[in-house]
């Protein structure tokens, strides 16, 4: 702005510098003094009016000290320094031409006036300011209570709306706060919670070191533990929780509370503990299964030294036949009925009776004399069932077979043992059943290998697994081939080449010896016709092959036979069918009438290993055989020179007997030269044996018959 | 439990201020006893400290017009205490009226008045967050609401980074305030310096160990270690001078000699 040089203008610019100077190092605004001294210009100019207005107020010194103090002129000397400049330089800068006398009394009263302001001013801001501030600390309290408060409300939320129970108590036990849902776990009365102590807790069922995890927590030792523990509920029940129990300490560390935490498992447990029963009893009769017997008997053979187990293995005789004729209903009766007699025979501690499933049980006695204890538990099984049981009216009687093994723990398995009870209950069972045997290791072995090759028999068909030897029948007179026996044999894949002895019983056992005597059979005949084929100018060879007892009964045995022949397309007299005596003994017409058909047709039959069985001469008569083989036994006794001569003797007769039924005769087991001779002279007339060859393949009989041919 | 990130436990009006100390310097009344007290005692030792306080303010006053010659119209005020006379926003917005300022601090209480004072200015915001954890700030959506960091901002580090000690990573924090700013964006930054202070220094550390007595350790450096807080921004002149001798519009001798205590300057990013 620019003001004529000194006139009024210009001179109070020059006030409001000087003023500007004086206060600006006082202030604290942040305005350059020149953009201050720009804010002084107009309070300056109201004390200039008014030192000069023709009527006098003092409110315009009022009005320019609260202007200081809007400024930012704040500091008490600010007003001082104001006051001293307006004193020495209003009147000088803004009085010109007026009465000086009552100019000065003028500048005194604005100068009282702007004191007065500047402190209302100063005093208003200072009471405003802080309100201002009191507010703002008020508002953040307010801002971090409502947070703290939205925090607690959610940690309650949290602590009531839980499903898990939770409860708060001091390191004395004393229970200071728990929640809706460990109430609701308690029956849901407070009585029976609240104000109580944690050690009143206790449970019949606590684990040992329930208690010890406490005293541990309390102590500040431990931060926290997790056990199952059950608690009584006012009523008396049981409630079973999942606890987890956590130190909490105070800001320095201290232990303070404790926390809990529990969940209810009582219904979880309750289901386990039924899903349990279920899964490790029998439905029928209640008794432990196979599942909770294993885990006793493993139990049982896993415990310490010196303890020694004993185990009955029962199998009810001829339970199939009950089910069978009065039906299912009657047998499940009967095993409960059964169940139940067994089931007091086991009483003492460390007996347990199980049923494995059908008819089959089991009886276990552990201790130290379990030798006696095993003994004494199977004459009382076997004493339970003595009595009949009634079942639909009748009487039924029960009878079983018991294996028992008894043994100290540690050095079989459960299965290993339930095995040999198993076999040895077979052997009281083909013993005649009804009574017990005491498992043997040697026998137990043997069923094993039996047990393995009976299994593995049907498979060892298919694969192609049998073969067949033959061993050449001599003719005694002139030395030449006649034909041979066939002899099957398995190349096992584990055992090697197993002689028919080791496998033709448990063919017949299982029904097998139908087929695989088929097999035989066909592949003898065909062989039979092969050689037929070469040397037909060898004379007619034929073979021989045998049929077991069970082949006998078959009903297809005459039409198998037929079949084969014709497909083969070889005559009948190419075949010698081998019967032993024992096969025939007590044969009655409808036996034989597949073999005299098969005799009829041309088919020989010899009877062999005759003189080991009655050797009912007698009945000779009416078998249809035309061929006597003679057990080795007979020539045994000519390996030695000179010969037994009451061997000569029976040989002789037999011979002659057998030549005046029309019967020839072989002999078996001809090792040697001189008893061929000597066999030769007693008139038998054909031979097979090491002296003349062992049972070989095809080939070597064909090699054998070439010979003979060019010899 | 879930607590806003600045919020403290509890607001302790008995424990003082650095927020109302600066305004009971600066001649204000938005402080309670315990802060004036403590101002008063670190006054014994340093009787000008107003004025050190009074030269920061005017120096922000000249660097917030010289944003605006820069034609930054975008302000972020950390550590922006109580708002008291001549705040950012009146000078930017007297200048500009379309000028937006987001002020940030950790005190609240000084949040709270601030919210008070700009009650009804839409240009301006406050938030409550912490230099120490610059991305809160950055990703704040009342920082996305005002300040477009496509755009230059003018970040204001005014006699905040004294009260960062050195395990907080002062320098990280800056960096990263950095590396989100738009090129042409300017670091209006003060700091406290033994160095300047006309007084022996074992009267100036009296007054610094008053703030360590309050908890509010006070981290004096020197020149050097200021000018490290550049790092990456290009020096505008005269770069980092004491406060009155940056771009002084009145005679630099009229001033305190307290004025020249500590370090002012600019920088510009590239």
């Amino acid at each position: 702005m620019s003001a004529e040089p000194d006139g009024p203008e210009d001179r109070l610019r020059r006030l409001t510098t000087i003023w500007s100077r004086a206060v600006f190092p006082v202030t604290s605004t942040s305005l350059t003094r020149p953009e201050f001294e720009e804010r002084l210009l107009p309070l300056a100019r109201l004390l200039s009016d008014a030192l000069r207005a023709r009527t006098f107020d003092a409110g315009a010194g009022e009005a320019a000290g609260a202007g200081l103090v809007a400024a930012h002129c704040t500091a008490p000397e600010a007003l001082s320094r104001s006051l001293d400049c307006v004193d020495a330089y209003l009147v000088l800068y803004c009085g010109e031409g007026g009465d000086q006398e009552d100019l000065r009394a003028r500048s005194a009263r604005l100068q009282h006036a702007m004191a007065a302001g500047f402190a209302r001013a100063l005093r208003e801001r200072t009471l405003a300011e802080q309100e201002a501030i009191s507010q703002a600390a008020l508002r953040a309290q307010g801002v971090v209570a409502q947070a703290l408060h939205a925090s607690e409300a959610r940690f309650r939320a949290v602590f009531e709306g839980a499903a898990i129970g939770i409860g708060i108590a001091d390191l004395d036990g004393n229970i200071l706060q728990v929640n809706e849902a460990l109430l609701r776990m308690f029956g849901g009365s407070e009585q029976g919670v609240r104000g109580r102590n944690v050690r009143d807790w206790t449970h019949a069922e606590d684990a040992p070191q329930v208690w010890r995890l406490y005293e541990e927590l309390v102590r500040g030792e431990r931060e926290h533990y997790h056990v199952e523990k059950a608690f009584y509920r006012p009523d008396g029940t049981a409630l079973w929780t999942n606890l987890t129990v956590s130190l909490l300490r105070d800001a320095d560390g201290n232990p303070q509370y404790q926390l809990a935490l529990m969940e209810d498992t009582t219904e979880r447990r309750l289901l386990n503990l039924r899903l349990r029963y279920e899964a490790t009893h029998d439905a029928l009769t209640g008794l432990p299964n196979r599942t909770l017997f294993f885990e006793r008997l493993e139990k049982t053979l896993n415990a310490g030294e010196g303890q020694r187990f004993g185990l009955c293995y029962l199998d009810l005789d001829g339970f199939k036949t009950i089910n069978d004729s009065l039906g299912h209903a009657a047998g499940d009766r009967l095993l409960v009925e059964v169940a139940d007699r067994l089931q007091a025979c086991a009483t003492a501690p460390g007996e347990m009776v199980a049923r494995l499933g059908g008819d089959e049980f089991v009886a276990l006695t552990t201790g130290p004399d379990t030798q006696r204890e095993v003994d004494e538990l199977a004459s009382r099984i076997m004493n339970a069932l003595v009595a009949p049981v009634r079942i639909e009216g009748r009487e039924l009687t029960v009878r079983g077979s018991i294996g028992v093994v008894e043994g100290p723990v540690g050095e079989r398995s459960a299965a290993e043992v339930l095995r040999s009870a198993d076999i040895t209950m077979y052997r009281a069972k083909s013993a005649g059943g009804n009574r017990f045997e005491l498992a043997d290791p040697e026998a137990d072995a043997r069923a094993i290998t039996r047990h393995g090759l009976t299994t593995a028999l049907p498979a060892a068909l298919d694969r192609g697994e049998f073969f067949i030897e033959y061993q050449p029948l001599v003719h005694l007179g002139d030395g030449s081939v006649r034909g041979a026996e066939a002899l099957v044999r398995w190349l096992h894949p584990q055992h090697g080449v197993l002689g028919p002895d080791r496998f033709i019983p448990l063919a017949e056992h299982t029904g097998l010896i139908v087929p695989l005597g088929r097999w035989v059979m066909e592949q003898s005949v065909r062989q039979a016709r092969a050689w037929r084929e070469r040397h037909g100018d060898a004379g007619p060879l034929r073979i021989n092959v045998n049929l077991s007892p069970c082949q006998l009964h078959h009903p297809g045995l005459v039409q198998d036979t037929v079949e084969i022949l014709e497909r083969t397309g070889v005559t009948p007299d190419a075949l010698c069918l081998e019967v032993t005596e024992s096969a025939l003994i007590g044969a009655d017409d409808d036996l034989l009438k597949p073999l005299r058909r098969l005799a009829e047709m041309g088919v020989d039959i010899a009877l062999d290993d005759f003189g080991t069985g009655y050797s009912n001469l007698a009945n000779l008569r009416r078998l249809p055989v035309s061929v006597l083989k003679l057990d080795r036994s007979f020539t045994r006794g000519m390996q030695q020179f000179p010969a037994d001569p009451v061997d000569l003797k029976i040989v002789e007769g037999i011979v002659a007997l057998a030549h005046s039924l029309d019967l020839a005769v072989t002999v078996e087991g001809v090792e040697t030269g001189a008893q061929a001779e000597q066999l030769r002279v007693l008139g038998c007339d054909t031979a097979q044996g090491w002296y003349y060859a062992r049972p070989g393949p095809p080939e070597r009989l064909h090699e054998l018959a070439l010979v003979d041919a060019a010899g | 439990m879930e607590r806003p990130a600045w919020a403290p436990r509890s607001i302790d009006i008995s424990v003082p201020s650095v927020a109302r100390i600066y305004d009971y310097y600066l001649g204000g009344s938005h402080n309670f006893e315990v802060d004036r007290e403590a101002a008063r005692k670190a006054m014994e030792f340093m009787p000008g400290l107003p004025k050190i306080m009074q030269a920061n303010r005017a120096f922000m006053r000249r660097a917030v017009r010289f944003a605006l010659d820069e034609g930054i119209t975008q302000f972020v005020d950390i550590g922006s205490g109580i708002p008291t006379f001549g705040n950012v926003h009146e000078v930017a917005q007297s200048a500009d009226s379309g000028a937006r300022v987001l002020y940030v601090d950790h005190d609240p209480v000084a949040v709270a008045h601030s919210q008070a004072v700009l009650a009804g200015n839409d240009d301006t915001d406050v938030l409550a967050a912490d230099l120490r954890k610059p991305r809160e700030i950055l990703e704040s959506p009342r920082l996305r609401r005002l300040i477009d960091l496509n755009r230059p901002v003018a970040l204001l580090l005014v006699a905040i980074l004294h009260f960062v000690e050195d395990a907080d990573d002062p320098y990280g924090a800056v960096a990263e305030l950095r590396d989100a700013l738009a090129p042409g964006s300017l670091l209006v930054l003060t700091h406290a310096s033994y160095e300047g202070i006309p007084l022996p220094p074992e009267r100036s550390e009296g007054a610094v160990d008053v703030y360590k007595d309050i908890r509010n350790p006070l981290i004096m450096r020197s020149r050097e270690e200021i000018t490290r807080f550049f790092e990456g921004y290009e020096m505008v002149e005269p770069g980092v001078v004491p406060p009155p001798l940056w771009r002084p519009q009145t005679a630099p001798e009229d001033e305190d000699p307290y004025a020249f205590s500590g370090f002012a300057g600019v920088g510009r990013t590239a």
